[in-house]
């Protein structure tokens, strides 16, 4: 049977993008993200809480290896949010990873013009550890003085692909980064620095 | 759906409420960007917060307590109907009191009292393009904007200088987003300008009618535009406010007869209540 979706959807959906929207407006603090959803493995019940609340027929969803191979998220993820799944990355207004360590480059995903900054990708990662007390040093808008975030399992190689990110402003993707019950964002506005 | 007025929460259908949310990210992601959205009909004519309201009801939860204010004030036809909107459609608690605000919808004015990290401050925009009057075009303001070329509205400002022989813009006074995006901070006084910097409030900004949302992320420096021999000033004011006595606030002049009587009054009035309320007495107090 289909899990189910959101038990409120209008209280939940809105409580999730308030998270949201807090970890982007204060980059490297930990937002609380509960979703009571218990959607189909691979999917995480926080990344399957972002889809629902953010996605529709207006913004489709990439999904990564692991994801795609299960035709019950798919189900579940077409049945909830309405989007369209796409194969192509540089379509999808949000991709959804479940096997963090294994992201793709940001390049294949749609980062806007510089005109239309905001046609970009935002790439919401499934990761099992969040901390802000050690990690990168961060800052840009959003971040009183400096703040500090550690996530992982991530690419090695995150930090570069975020400073490359970063350098691109005002266009690149954004960065949501979901662990269990929590959830933290870099926006592209954000400077990365190793620890 | 909420049972005593028929209407969803916050009046929206959950569909815009989506596409407003997608925008308020990406607006955040790209502080000072004017973000497209798709504007929805509300049930107020342009030019009274429609922007400001669809924003308000897009990111509103249950736990919210919303304050609204026009030029300052709560309880002005626009704020109390604003107001009384949201506490229809979403029964949400509404307050006058700054501090105990977690949603503040404005129109043309920064609150008096600081505002705080538990914040979002949602302001009502009507021309949300600090180059319109310069460029009517948008295709060649984006192109402005994507080439960060700004010279326009330098050229705007120096020519205030050689006509007045200072800045005369004393509203709508354009600002510097994070170093980058040249914005409008709406027409609020240029006195509030320097309440946007290193604001510890998340400053989001929705224009209706011109279907554009932008973002101020909190702790993020805002720079009024000026020059090293002009610098920025605020309007200063050579008294006090006449009923709590405060300085360092910005005053709306009150006719009193039509004799040429008249006071100068704080523009916040939860400020001025508060101040009256703590025992500051202004120098017209008595009569008012």
């Amino acid at each position: 049977m289909l899990a189910r979706g959101f038990a409120d959807p209008v209280h939940n959906a809105q409580r999730v993008f308030r998270a949201v929207m807090d970890a982007l407006a204060r980059p490297g603090t930990i937002q609380a993200l509960a979703t009571g959803l218990a959607p189909p493995a691979p999917l995480t019940p926080e990344l399957a809480a972002v889809a629902l609340a953010l996605a529709d027929a207006d913004a489709p969803l990439w999904l990564d290896a692991g994801l795609a191979e299960s035709p019950a998220v798919a189900e579940f993820l077409r049945f909830h949010t309405g989007a369209r799944i796409t194969d192509d990355p540089a379509e999808a207004a949000f991709a959804l990873v479940s096997d963090a360590a294994a992201c793709p480059t940001f390049d294949a995903f749609a980062q806007g013009t510089p005109a239309y900054p905001d046609r970009s990708a935002t790439l919401v990662l499934a990761v099992s550890d969040l901390s802000d007390r050690e990690g990168w040093h961060l800052d840009g808008p959003g971040i009183r003085d400096s703040a500090r975030l550690a996530a992982s399992p991530l690419p090695a190689d995150m930090p570069a692909r975020l400073a490359r990110n970063h350098a691109g402003f005002p266009q690149g993707i954004d960065l949501i980064l979901a662990a269990p019950g929590r959830v933290a964002a870099l926006p592209r506005s954000t400077r990365v620095q190793e620890g | 759906m909420n049972a005593e007025t028929g209407y969803n929460f916050a009046y929206l259908d959950e569909g815009t409420k989506r596409m407003i949310r997608r925008a308020i990210l990406k607006a955040i992601a790209i502080p000072g960007y004017q973000v497209p959205f798709a504007s929805r009909e509300m049930p107020m004519p342009y030019g009274w917060g429609t922007g400001g309201v669809q924003v308000t009801a897009a990111i509103l939860g249950r736990s919210d307590v919303l304050k609204v204010i026009d030029q300052g004030s709560d309880d002005t036809t626009n704020a109390v109907s604003i107001r009384a909107f949201f506490a229809r459609t979403a029964d949400v608690a509404v307050t006058t009191r700054t501090r105990e605000a977690t949603v503040i919808q404005t129109r043309h004015r920064i609150p008096e009292a600081p505002l705080h990290e538990a914040q979002v401050l949602v302001y009502q925009v009507p021309i949300p393009e600090p180059l319109r009057f310069l460029e009517p075009r948008e295709t060649e303001t984006r192109q402005l904007h994507a080439l960060a070329e700004y010279g326009l509205m330098h050229v705007k400002l120096y020519e205030d200088i050689a006509r007045h022989g200072h800045i005369a813009t004393t509203y709508a006074y354009p600002v510097e987003v994070a170093g980058r995006y040249v914005m409008d901070p709406s027409p609020t006084p240029k006195f509030d300008n320097p309440k946007m910097d290193d604001c510890p409030a998340l400053q989001l900004f929705g224009a209706g009618r011109e279907k554009r949302i932008y973002a101020v992320p909190p702790h993020t420096r805002v720079r009024s535009l000026d020059f090293e021999d002009h610098p920025f000033r605020v309007q200063t004011f050579d008294r006090p406010c006449a009923l709590c006595g405060a300085d360092g606030v910005y005053l709306d002049e009150v006719l009193l007869d039509d004799a040429g009587g008249r006071m100068f009054v704080c523009s916040d009035t939860d400020h001025c209540e508060e101040r009256r309320a703590d025992g500051h007495v202004g120098m017209e107090a008595a009569h008012a």
